[in-house]
């Protein structure tokens, strides 16, 4: 019984009694000295147990340690925002570049156009404007046999509205090769043939395209390169770019 | 401190879980009796908690759902199963030794023997040691170490009225000696 009081007063001082109870002990407790000393005794235990209980500390490095690591998330979000920031950078880097590159290869496909365009415009202002003149396809090809390192072929142009004018020796980046000269009308188109390294400056898209006041177009059949370059229109160019490319399939 | 949100988010959690940190690392200590033992605890427990906030109930008990983790991670560690296995199943079932005469407790009070305490503790068994820090120590309800220790309310009171017994047992010994 005396230990079924007692528990019962540990349960009130922890204050876990129901009110009721509570409150009779109450009123014992005030009238009886022996519990009431039972009581101060209990209370002076629990504050020791507390005192005493509280004996670890953490060291400040450790809670650094956690506060790190449960912090992470934010960090981490912090960290992919870095991540999409540096992305962000890498990928306009990166389009620089390339837009440099793109810059860079536009500038040399340029030039190499002008320098075409050059070659084109000098050899009709030259006296002699081909170095073989004949419309005969069958003459043509074969001068250049041993004065170029390839060889190419050439349209019947019987029956259309081009002619075989002649051809001479041409160099683009000190590499030989064929220019053809045609005409349409009263127009003159020059048709280079170079070897495909030879001009890499001018590996663009098909179609016929506009450089100063010239049409041209270029493309790639059998390892060379063919640029078609004229006054005249470009639907005139493109026709002869098409009968060139039948040709070298032929 | 009861969480009625929705769901408890990452910031949240850093700032109900800090303030728990230093008791949780003095329970953590006793638990273990050992300072790297205890911090690991408290680590994994801070880890576990975060990466287990989904299971957190909200509008239930934080402190005691941090708690419960603490001790369920303490108690499949290698210090925690053999603390454990060191107390009989039925410990808290066994008949109650008579309480002495005479309070020992005013007797040690008196001679403000702190350490002596705190030996007396330590030498408690681990489910009496960690009901009586939970209720003396960190002023928890009898709800929240049930929570806590995940055991009925009832087991609380019985579990800590043994553990107030056996203590002045142990401090009578150690006064006597």
């Amino acid at each position: 019984m005396a230990d079924e009081f007692a528990a019962k007063l540990d349960t009130y001082l922890d204050g876990e009694l129901p009110a009721s109870e509570m409150k009779s002990i109450d009123i014992h407790v005030r009238g009886c000295s022996s519990c009431a000393a039972d009581v101060l005794s209990r209370v002076k235990m629990k504050h020791a147990v507390q005192s005493a209980g509280k004996r670890y500390q953490p060291s400040p490095e450790f809670r650094q340690r956690i506060q790190r690591q449960i912090a992470s998330r934010p960090r981490a979000w912090v960290s992919r925002a870095w991540m999409t920031v540096s992305a962000v950078l890498a990928i306009l880097l990166i389009a620089g570049l390339l837009n440099s590159y793109i810059g860079r290869e536009r500038l040399q496909q340029e030039q190499a156009f002008s320098e075409l365009a050059d070659l084109h415009v000098a050899a009709l202002a030259s006296p002699n404007p081909v170095d073989v003149a004949s419309s005969d396809r069958h003459t043509v090809k074969p001068w250049f046999q041993g004065k170029i390192p390839f060889t190419f072929n050439l349209p019947e142009l019987q029956n259309t509205e081009f002619t075989l004018v002649g051809g001479r020796i041409s160099y683009l980046e000190q590499a030989p090769g064929a220019e053809l000269i045609f005409q349409v009308r009263k127009h003159y188109i020059s048709v280079f043939i170079f070897q495909e390294q030879a001009a890499p400056a001018l590996r663009s898209g098909s179609g016929v395209r506009k450089h100063v006041s010239f049409n041209y177009q270029t493309w790639n059949e059998g390892g060379l390169r063919y640029i078609a370059i004229s006054d005249t229109t470009g639907e005139d160019i493109s026709k002869l770019a098409q009968m060139l490319k039948a040709a070298a399939k032929s | 401190m009861e969480v009625s949100s929705d769901r408890l988010t990452a910031a949240a959690f850093e700032e109900l879980a800090m303030p728990l940190f230093d008791q949780l690392y003095n329970f953590a200590h006793w638990l273990t009796q050992e300072r790297t033992e205890a911090e690991d605890l408290v680590q994994e427990t801070y880890v576990k908690a975060l990466r287990g906030l989904a299971s957190f109930q909200p509008g239930t008990n934080f402190r005691a759902w941090m708690y419960r983790i603490l001790r369920n991670t303490f108690l499949t560690s290698r210090t925690g199963l053999k603390a454990a296995a060191t107390v009989p199943l039925d410990a808290e079932d066994a008949p109650e030794m008579p309480a002495s005469s005479g309070t020992p407790e005013s007797i040690f009070i008196e001679k403000s023997q702190r350490h002596l305490l705190q030996s007396a503790i330590e030498e408690l068994p681990l489910h009496f040691r960690e009901v009586l820090l939970l209720c003396e120590v960190e002023e928890m309800s009898y709800q929240e170490i049930a929570d806590a220790l995940a055991i009925p309310i009832g087991t609380v009171m019985s579990r800590l009225s043994r553990a107030r017994k056996v203590l002045r047992e142990v401090l009578q010994k150690k006064l006597g000696s």
